[in-house]
């Protein structure tokens, strides 16, 4: 599915500054914001099916806040984002997936959980056995299904 | 024109499949006409970083979502519980999570021993034979001696048990409740030319490893070397019928958009709970103006969907995640009618291990868990692979107002006219949901979770299509007979989850393929007086 149109260049703006609002760098955790450069290069490229809803939901902020959400100084983003949240709906549903899903695929985000970034396959993972003997109980136990006539 | 053949199958899912590797000993001339194409393990999600994201795209389980030309649109903007599936080869057991319960006895007896639905005209004695032959030929991983079963012997060992599963397993011995380690259709070892699972995790939207059963790599490979044709790219508009009101074929679209007629001695429809009664809906005619096998008025009718509440919470420790398959255990504790509670019939609990990064936040997001702003990563390291999550799987009654219809205006890519869903969840199942929720809490409280969820309204819906073209002895109260004919047109058959009376408290897959191995065989033993 790809997108004949893109997003406007204050479209873009306002994108990249909200996902910045949703996810901003963290220095605990050593993790760069959702509106890193490469991250965000990852999220216009991949809007995809969602790109119609995202476009909804960067309208419905500037709606919101009555100019280009980027526009807005740091605390009427907070209460725009805030009062976009509590609508709900499609366009956050989308706007929310469009940022999560590039962000938490991100090599540096993916290290700093601890985890490998690579796709499942080929070397998949290793799944420990557990203990059997923990069946021992259900083993005893008389037949539970019921007989039918 | 086409040449005839005898046995013309529409739809190479988990019923067309098993119906065309069974009916191939016959030596008679088979051919299945499938909409979608064949699948490559190599495209399927989990060889690339975006494979959670392709979740929400093209592997959505949502045809509407994932609108491959393949796919047809379902309307289901009526109903509470939406529609998934997948079109190809394979059908949904190549979208399928793999969790592999049969029915239990006295799921076909349901108006004998508790006074509600119909009871099936055959039981767990008659498909006992074919749910064996179909755990071969499907490769189930599995431990005899649940005590909730009649005895059953699964070709291979179980899937691990694993942290998030030695949990589960804990907690249910500290409630004195049953849990048995899961059969599922995931290889464990090698099995007839499959791998066995590595833990890719990502079993749901197709198994890169090939460890997961899916038709198109078991029955198919066989069918096929048996001498059985499939056509794939090729959707079915309408079956027709001749002058003595016997099905003489199909008229389908080719892989070209070129419009041809398949002749045939025999008409089997496979195309699940949806496409069969859309299928049978759109093929009416001046004989047939209700639709053809619908003297009955049943067909789209007592669609039962299984629904389906998650609940879920998190430990204090990493678990399992999505680093193996989904699966683990399940319980038939609350499986069985119990006259002490607010509803009949009951539930299995499936225990899963949790969710992928991706999936975790957005889902972790819609509900309202994980905030934006700083304290998104501390929330969020809170919840990453600590998830425990049952599912509930509730027994849908049939009732004749859920149902099946043709949508007045939504069409395919061919023009054809698409399905409308009208769903409402019952009363005796709303009850049901809301026990089997306390008891998830319960088993999630004594597996040490916390921060505990339940998933009501947004129903998972599990893909479990059924009851839309029922079997019965009588035809003015079903449309197939005991052994999946039609009523009304001796030489149509169905082997699909439609013909379900009821639907068990279970993932249908293991039922509705012994049901088409049964159906081919009763069709093998009378192929003499097969339309008398
Ligand atoms: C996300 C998901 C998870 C699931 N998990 C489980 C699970 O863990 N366990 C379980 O038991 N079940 C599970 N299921 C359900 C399982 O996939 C179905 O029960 C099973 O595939 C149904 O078999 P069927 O033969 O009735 O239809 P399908 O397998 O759906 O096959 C129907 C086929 O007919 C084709 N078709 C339809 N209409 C036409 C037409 N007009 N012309 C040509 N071809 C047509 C379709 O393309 C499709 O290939 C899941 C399903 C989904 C979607």
């Amino acid at each position: 599915m790809q997108n004949e149109i893109t997003l406007s260049a204050e479209e873009t703006r306002d994108l990249r500054c909200v996902a910045g609002v949703m996810i901003p760098a963290n220095a605990e955790f050593d993790v760069p914001g959702a509106d890193d450069a490469a991250i965000f290069a990852d999220i216009v490229a991949s809007l995809g099916r969602d790109f119609a809803d995202v476009r909804l939901a960067l309208g419905r902020l500037a709606a919101l806040g009555g100019s280009p959400f980027a526009d807005l100084d740091e605390t009427r983003r907070q209460a725009v984002a805030a009062s976009f949240q509590a609508e709900a709906g499609a366009p956050l549903a989308a706007l929310s997936r469009s940022v999560l899903q590039c962000y938490y695929r991100d090599d540096r985000v993916i290290h700093s959980l601890g985890m490998e970034p690579r796709p499942p396959f080929p070397k998949g993972h290793v799944l420990e056995q557990g203990d059997w003997s923990l069946l021992d109980p259900v083993r005893t136990r008389p037949k539970m299904w019921r007989d039918v006539p | 024109m086409n040449e005839m053949v005898d046995v013309l199958i529409i739809g190479s899912g988990a019923s067309g499949a098993a119906a065309a590797w069974s009916l191939a000993d016959t030596r008679m001339r088979i051919l299945c006409l499938e909409q979608g194409d064949w699948m490559k393990p190599s495209d399927f999600p989990s060889n690339g970083r975006d494979w959670e994201a392709r979740r929400y795209a093209d592997f959505d389980i949502s045809p509407n979502r994932r609108a491959r030309d393949t796919d047809y649109p379902v309307n289901d903007d009526n109903s509470p519980m939406k529609v998934a599936n997948f079109n190809a080869v394979g059908g949904g057991t190549v979208m399928y999570t793999a969790h592999y319960p049969r029915m239990h006895p006295s799921d076909f007896r349901v108006r004998t021993l508790d006074g509600v639905a119909d009871d099936w005209p055959i039981d767990y004695a008659t498909l006992e034979p074919f749910f064996a032959e179909n755990d071969r030929m499907m490769g189930v991983s599995g431990l005899a001696g649940d005590p909730a079963y009649p005895p059953h012997q699964p070709p291979m060992p179980p899937l691990p048990l694993g942290k998030t599963g030695a949990r589960y397993a804990k907690a249910m011995n500290k409630l004195g409740w049953h849990w048995w380690p899961s059969d599922t259709t995931i290889a464990t070892t090698e099995y007839d030319g499959r791998a066995p699972c590595i833990n890719l995790g990502h079993c749901t939207p197709g198994c890169a490893q090939g460890a997961k059963a899916s038709t198109d790599i078991t029955y198919w490979p066989h069918a096929i070397r048996a001498g059985v044709e499939l056509r794939t790219r090729c959707r079915v508009r309408e079956i027709t019928t001749n002058e003595h009101g016997m099905a003489s074929g199909a008229i389908y679209y080719d892989a070209d958009g070129v419009e041809q007629f398949q002749p045939a001695e025999v008409v089997i429809v496979a195309c699940n709970g949806i496409g069969t009664p859309r299928l049978l809906l759109n093929s009416a005619s001046s004989r047939f103006p209700n639709g053809l096998a619908n003297s009955s008025g049943l067909v789209g009718k007592n669609l039962m969907l299984h629904p389906w509440p998650q609940v879920f919470g998190y430990v204090d420790e990493r678990v399992d995640g999505d680093r193996a398959p989904m699966l683990s255990i399940w319980s038939k504790e609350f499986y069985e009618t119990d006259p002490n509670r607010d509803f009949v019939r009951g539930y299995t609990l499936q225990f899963t291990r949790g969710t992928g990064i991706v999936n975790e936040a957005i889902t972790s997001a819609a509900a309202g868990r994980l905030p934006w702003g700083q304290d998104h990563h501390s929330t969020y390291r809170k919840l990453f692979h600590k998830r425990l999550q049952i599912g509930i799987a509730c027994e849908d009654l049939p009732e004749e107002h859920n149902r099946v219809t043709l949508d007045p205006v939504l069409k395919d890519s061919h023009g054809i006219p698409a399905p409308r869903i009208d769903y409402v969840i019952a009363e005796n199942c709303r009850r049901m949901m809301e026990h089997g929720i306390a008891r998830a809490e319960e088993i999630l409280t004594a597996a040490g979770a916390t921060n505990l969820h339940a998933a009501r309204v947004a129903l998972n819906s599990p893909g479990h299509l059924l009851g839309t073209a029922r079997m019965g002895d009588d035809p003015e109260r079903s449309v197939v007979n005991a052994w999946g004919r039609s009523h009304d047109v001796k030489n149509l058959f169905i082997v699909d989850g439609s013909i379900w009376v009821t639907s068990g408290g279970v993932n249908p897959t293991s039922t509705i393929q012994a049901l088409a191995l049964y159906v081919a065989d009763s069709m093998k033993k009378r192929l003499a007086t097969l339309f008398d």
